[in-house]
């Protein structure tokens, strides 16, 4: 058996220098120190997302995408279908805790400064990969095609400020109606994916290439052996695989005794329904819609609202190219003074999102 | 003559051909790209122009009540007064789109979405909406009640 594999090892190494790949894998190092376990954050956003693609193809079986059908579709796949429930419960909480650990991975990054120089590019298409995670929650509620994801689609592609040819582009038409569904799920299984899987690639590769970040005090200590790492292979390989089956657990357990709500078919005619929210990741955006004056000064509240989100959010995408103490590698406390606003502000307005 | 200096004619033979090729690059683009973006713009259907809807009986609206009725693709608001008196309303939020409904505990037209509040007469009066709903004319005829667009 052994030998089998060796001879196929040779084989293909004949052809491709499977030896190059090899040897660099073993040079791959990761830093131990007290921040470590912020690595570990990126590779389960990686789990979840691997976890979103086989659950997604799986309930692509079945669903639907249409008006008539779509509510309907996923009722079958939930009371007919054997495990159903199980497949769309981890597909639903899945994509929650994806949004969830790719925040985190993108805070720990923040506050470590792992994105200053020369790791930009890493940073931007991680901050592409969770817009488009954004998206990927967006498109994906509508799918079931029930009361709150109608009104939610409503609110989110009337957002003021981008103008009503985008607006009509992403709704297939003026209003919300099957139409928007049929894009929507073109969005989540096609257009988004391929985004994605670009964008994936780029940033796993530059993580290869350029190995892991380390913090600026770690950086300076002298090379005397101090400094601790541990292989990459197997060491924190096998420790990622073993927080991912923990994952995977977790995943069940949610699913089974929290299983996803369906909730009623939407009707186009009919009230928003009191109590009325987004997913949470949109709350703190939300609630602030809520407080934001219908006027301020000679601007509509709501298009000042999502002008400052827009602006705060470019602001945050760019922060490798504005904060150029770090990538000097000295410290900059107002990166850190700016992140903490942030993170007040977002579970501030989140619990206010979740008590109201 | 030197290979790498090009004379007038050469430059203008040269200029001649660079523009031609880089003309007929851009067409082609263009004729890739625009049937893609004209694919993405949903065409415009014929829809049946609704002028005015029949809801029912007046007897059977009660006083104090509010109700969304269909009107063509749009939905309305009939809401009744407790003092009888009929009013019709887009029933969509000026805020962000969302279906509002009548609130008797505040005799407001509410908006569940962000807490928006209209009163009776369609006027934005707390919360985010920008501007009044859009009114519609109420008629009674043989006890039937008809709403109609207010031109």
């Amino acid at each position: 058996m052994k030998n089998r594999i060796n001879t196929l090892y040779k084989w293909i190494d004949d052809r491709v220098h499977l030896r190059d790949l090899v040897e660099f894998m073993g040079k791959k190092y990761v830093p131990i120190h007290e921040h470590s376990i912020w690595y570990y954050f990126g590779g389960v956003s990686l789990f979840l997302f691997i976890i979103q693609v086989v659950t997604g193809i799986l309930l692509l079986l079945y669903y639907k995408g249409s008006e008539e059908l779509a509510f309907e579709s996923i009722q079958f796949i939930m009371s007919k279908v054997e495990f159903g429930w199980l497949i769309r419960s981890i597909h639903s909480w899945a994509a929650n805790l994806f949004v969830g650990a790719a925040v985190i991975h993108m805070f720990s990054v923040y506050f470590t400064k792992a994105y200053r120089k020369p790791r930009e590019i890493t940073w931007l298409t991680g901050m592409f990969m969770l817009f488009l995670g954004m998206g990927f929650g967006f498109s994906g509620y509508l799918l079931p095609w029930n009361e709150l994801a109608f009104f939610a689609t409503k609110v989110g592609t009337d957002i003021p400020v981008i103008g009503k040819p985008i607006m009509i582009l992403m709704r297939g038409g003026e209003d919300v109606t099957g139409a928007t569904l049929s894009r929507m799920f073109g969005f989540h299984v096609a257009i988004f994916p391929g985004l994605f899987v670009l964008f994936l690639s780029i940033h796993l590769l530059l993580v290869q290439r350029q190995g892991m970040s380390e913090p600026i005090e770690f950086e300076d200590s002298p090379p005397d052996g101090s400094q601790r790492t541990m292989p990459f292979f197997p060491n924190f390989l096998l420790r990622d695989l073993l927080l991912w089956l923990l994952i995977l657990n977790v995943l069940a357990v949610l699913a089974v005794l929290f299983p996803w709500e369906l909730g009623q078919k939407a009707d186009l005619f009919a009230s928003a329904p009191v109590g009325i929210k987004p997913e949470w990741y949109f709350l703190f955006m939300f609630q602030t819609l809520k407080y934001i004056p219908a006027q301020v000064f000679f601007i509509d509240g709501e298009v000042l609202g999502v002008l400052l989100f827009g602006f705060a959010g470019l602001l945050w995408m760019i922060v490798p190219f504005w904060d150029r103490k770090s990538s000097a590698g000295q410290q900059n406390r107002l990166v850190n003074y700016v992140g903490i606003f942030v993170v007040l502000y977002i579970l501030l307005f989140t619990i206010l999102g979740y008590i109201a | 003559m030197n290979d790498t200096v090009a004379t007038g004619n050469d430059q203008g033979k040269r200029d001649f051909l660079k523009y031609a090729l880089g003309g007929t690059l851009l067409a082609w683009v263009v004729s890739v790209v625009y049937p893609l973006i004209a694919y993405l713009k949903p065409p415009k259907q014929a829809e049946v122009e609704v002028s005015s809807v029949k809801v029912g009986k007046i007897v059977d609206i009660p006083k104090d009540s509010g109700q969304i009725v269909k009107f063509g693709t749009k939905p309305v608001i009939l809401v009744r007064k407790a003092d009888g008196e009929l009013r019709a309303f887009s029933a969509t939020c000026t805020h962000l789109d969302c279906t509002v409904q009548f609130r008797s505990d505040m005799e407001v037209i509410w908006c569940a979405c962000h807490n928006g509040k209209y009163d009776l007469n369609g006027r934005n009066i707390s919360g985010p909406p920008p501007r009044p709903l859009e009114e519609f004319r109420v008629m009674v005829q043989n006890d039937d009640v008809i709403i109609s667009k207010n031109v």
